[in-house]
């Protein structure tokens, strides 16, 4: 693989979660531009890889590296790590209370342009940049007056995610479960949200457990998480082999099976 | 753990006590205060201090005689140390300009260092640091000028000693007529020997032309440990008035005991704000400012409304229910409040809305925040008395808590006396989560950000009551006050 396009390496992860461990040696690649998605049943770590990566306490790396753009992402600080260009797109994003969706995006957004030596964006100059965006997105503006997340519907919740993507523009988006709770409309918008945000300069790793948001946002690569460890990769095929044998198959001694197949 | 306020407010009182002795001023103590200890005499002696009039010595002696029949109240959530008010002195003068440095060039950086985090405009950081004001700016042109606008509408703003002076029959009809003599332990004491404050009287129809705070905030002399303040709204008159200050002040009593009392005639309107900021101690609990105030409003005409702000951040100890007596028949009592107690600053704060009138309404919102080993205790009354047909209150009570060390505990007392009423009340209590915090680091917001915007998102429904420009500062306070907080 092209090194200067490799945006993601991981090897050999470790990591435990309250003394347990949970990822059990992950290898992985992603270069920019492509869109990976990681599938799995419940409990096989798929989570708890994106919350590794993005740092969040409590999940502890006890062997191996991720190697961002070929900096040690590890060493970072979660903040760190955002305004480096990594965005992760929550499975159960929470309420602010009485903190302003646009304030907080714009405090979002002028951290990261601090961090990066750019100037700050003022109201006006954000309220455009924002319009645009809604406007790309077919979100509509109502977003933006409410406290983050504050009510809003399952479906609201996850196209805010995709719309702070948007506005943050980062180089490696993480989508933990966006499809989770959304029906076929919601997910629609969201895939179609997240279609028009790949890019050459961007990769995104789409975590979910069906197949379905993959019918709307076709992966370049399709990988399975099992147990902690990815057990099988191929290409868009693969997610809808999956969907047709469910994970059950899985364990019954279809991985290998599978991967005879992949490799025929 | 850090805090910056602590450090700053020590090493000031050295730095200026130093000075004192640089500058080589002697003060002569016996003309400037009275030896410490409370008796008969001392209280004889501030009232001819003050040049007062025989019947305010007489409403004095009687207050003291009362007070001492009465105990210092203890069902408060709080942990106190045995005041000796033998070693108080209940008296002390302001001092004056010699005593004082005389420019910014002289104050300790590190306390005006806190001021600019808190954008206090510069002329207002001299007077707080306790710079003699003539050296800074010309006061009395700007009071001059204030003082002309209000009389030409009516207004009298002064301090309440003026008051009893020149306004004698004013004083003399409502002093004591909200919050009597016998009230409790604290108002009794303060009735006894209060020093100064403020007192204001709004004539019928008048609307007050501006917030009488910026004249107080440039112009107040010291306020003293037993601040008494009233104000007077005649019918149909309106008044905002705004009090104390978000910079930490110095003060070297440890005492407070403030009374306020409010009178709201008929379809008057009264919105007083609070922002309290006393030193809190230092970072072990040691040291700071007790804050004992009995703050009432009399909705005494009918359709008046009484509308009480909070933002207290500072004292090591906060004991303070400004309430609203809701007497005239369709009036309005409000109590908005945010606490926030950080290290070992103890509050327990709350108000009563008392229901006596028909139709009558009140609406509470308490935001507690304790952080560090803070504790904070919310205490209100609803009382809907027999005769008070359908009157209504809400209640929303939300406490938070960051880190694990702090306490948040909720005393609702609701009393209905009339089966027309409509009481509500809500509650909620929130650990700053892991999760929110996770969240604002994610898009590249500092952890100290991240705090301060969700505690600010919390206040919210509080500040949006505060006049613009104070809800500003009070918000930078909040961070101030939380710095190191977390993590």
């Amino acid at each position: 693989m092209d090194t200067n396009k490799l945006m993601l390496k991981i090897r050999n992860l470790h990591a435990t979660v309250g003394g347990k461990e949970i990822l059990k040696g992950i290898d992985l690649e992603v270069a920019a531009g492509e869109v990976h998605a990681i599938m799995g049943p419940n409990g096989s770590g798929k989570s708890t890889l994106g919350n590794v990566i993005a740092g969040r306490e409590g999940y502890e790396v006890t062997q191996g590296e991720v190697l961002y753009k070929g900096k040690d992402i590890l060493a970072m600080e979660p903040e760190e790590r955002a305004c480096e260009g990594l965005f992760l797109a929550f499975q159960y994003p929470v309420e602010i209370p009485g903190v302003n969706n646009t304030y907080f995006l714009r405090a979002a957004l002028n951290a990261q342009r601090k961090y990066r030596g750019e100037p700050e964006l003022d109201s006006m100059q954000f309220l455009k940049l924002v319009r645009e965006k809604l406007e790309i997105l077919h979100i509509s503006d109502d977003l933006l007056h409410r406290a983050v997340n504050e009510g809003f519907s399952g479906g609201e919740k996850k196209r805010n995610e995709i719309f702070q993507m948007a506005v943050l523009e980062p180089f490696l988006a993480i989508l933990d479960e966006t499809d989770s709770g959304l029906d076929i409309d919601a997910l629609r918008l969201v895939a179609e949200g997240v279609n028009r945000l790949r890019g050459e300069d961007r990769a995104i790793i789409v975590v979910t457990h069906y197949q379905r948001l993959l019918d709307h946002i076709i992966p370049d690569k399709v990988h399975v998480l099992s147990d902690g460890k990815i057990v099988a990769s191929g290409g868009a095929d693969l997610a809808l082999k999956l969907e047709d044998q469910g994970y059950t198959w899985l364990e019954q001694g279809g991985i290998q099976a599978l991967n005879v197949e992949l490799r025929a | 753990m850090s805090s910056e306020q602590t450090p700053v407010e020590t090493s000031s009182v050295d730095h200026f006590v130093q000075q004192k002795y640089r500058h080589g001023f002697v003060t002569d103590i016996e003309s400037e205060t009275v030896p410490p200890g409370l008796n008969e005499d001392v209280v004889r002696w501030i009232s001819a201090r003050k040049e007062e009039p025989q019947w305010l010595l007489d409403w004095r002696l009687k207050a003291y005689a009362l007070w001492l029949e009465m105990k210092q109240p203890d069902w408060a959530h709080l942990n106190i140390e045995p005041i000796d008010l033998q070693a108080i002195s209940f008296f002390s003068a302001p001092k004056s300009d010699k005593d004082r440095p005389q420019s910014l060039d002289e104050v300790d950086p590190k306390l005006l260092e806190t001021y600019d985090k808190l954008g206090v405009p510069l002329h207002e950081r001299a007077r707080l640091a306790g710079v003699a004001v003539d050296a800074v700016f010309d006061s009395v042109s700007v009071g001059t000028t204030f003082r002309e606008e209000l009389k030409k509408a009516g207004v009298i703003f002064c301090s309440f000693s003026e008051a009893v002076k020149d306004h004698p029959e004013l004083v003399r009809k409502y002093l004591g007529t909200v919050v009597p003599t016998r009230d409790n332990y604290f108002a009794a004491l303060n009735s006894a020997v209060f020093s100064d404050g403020s007192f204001v009287f709004v004539p019928k129809g008048v609307r007050c032309p501006m917030e009488l705070s910026t004249y107080f905030r440039i112009n107040a002399a010291e306020t003293g440990q037993f601040e008494r303040t009233l104000i007077i709204v005649e019918d149909s008159g309106h008044v905002s008035y705004l009090e104390g200050c978000t910079a930490p002040m110095r003060d070297e009593n440890q005492l407070h005991a403030a009374v306020v009392e409010l009178v709201a005639l008929e379809d008057a309107e009264i919105k007083y704000s609070t922002v309290q900021n006393w030193y809190p101690g230092d970072e072990n609990g040691v040291g700071g400012i007790y804050n004992f105030v009995t703050k009432r409003g009399d909705c005494r005409g009918d359709r008046s409304k009484i509308s009480w702000t909070q933002v207290e951040t500072g004292s090591a100890i906060t004991w303070k229910y400004p309430s609203c007596v809701l007497r005239g028949e369709r009036s309005v009592g409000e109590f908005y409040s945010v606490a926030l107690t950080n290290n070992y600053q103890q509050a327990d704060t709350g108000t009563k809305m008392i229901h006596i009138g028909k139709n009558t309404r009140s609406k509470i919102i308490s935001k507690g925040i304790s952080a560090g080993r803070g504790q904070n205790a919310y205490r209100g009354l609803v009382r809907i008395s027999k005769k008070a047909e359908n009157a209504r209150n809400y209640t929303q009570c939300d406490s938070m808590l960051i880190g694990k060390g702090c306490g948040a505990h909720t005393f609702p007392y609701i009393e209905v006396g009339n089966p027309s009423a409509k009481v509500e009340h809500e509650a909620t209590t929130s650990r700053i989560g892991e999760d929110q915090l996770f969240y604002c680091l994610q898009r590249g917001i500092s952890e100290e950000d991240a705090v301060s915007m969700i505690v600010d998102g919390f206040c919210k429904q509080v500040f949006r009551e505060l006049p613009m420009e104070f809800a500003v500062e009070a918000k930078a306070l909040l961070e101030v006050s939380l710095e190191g907080a977390v993590g």
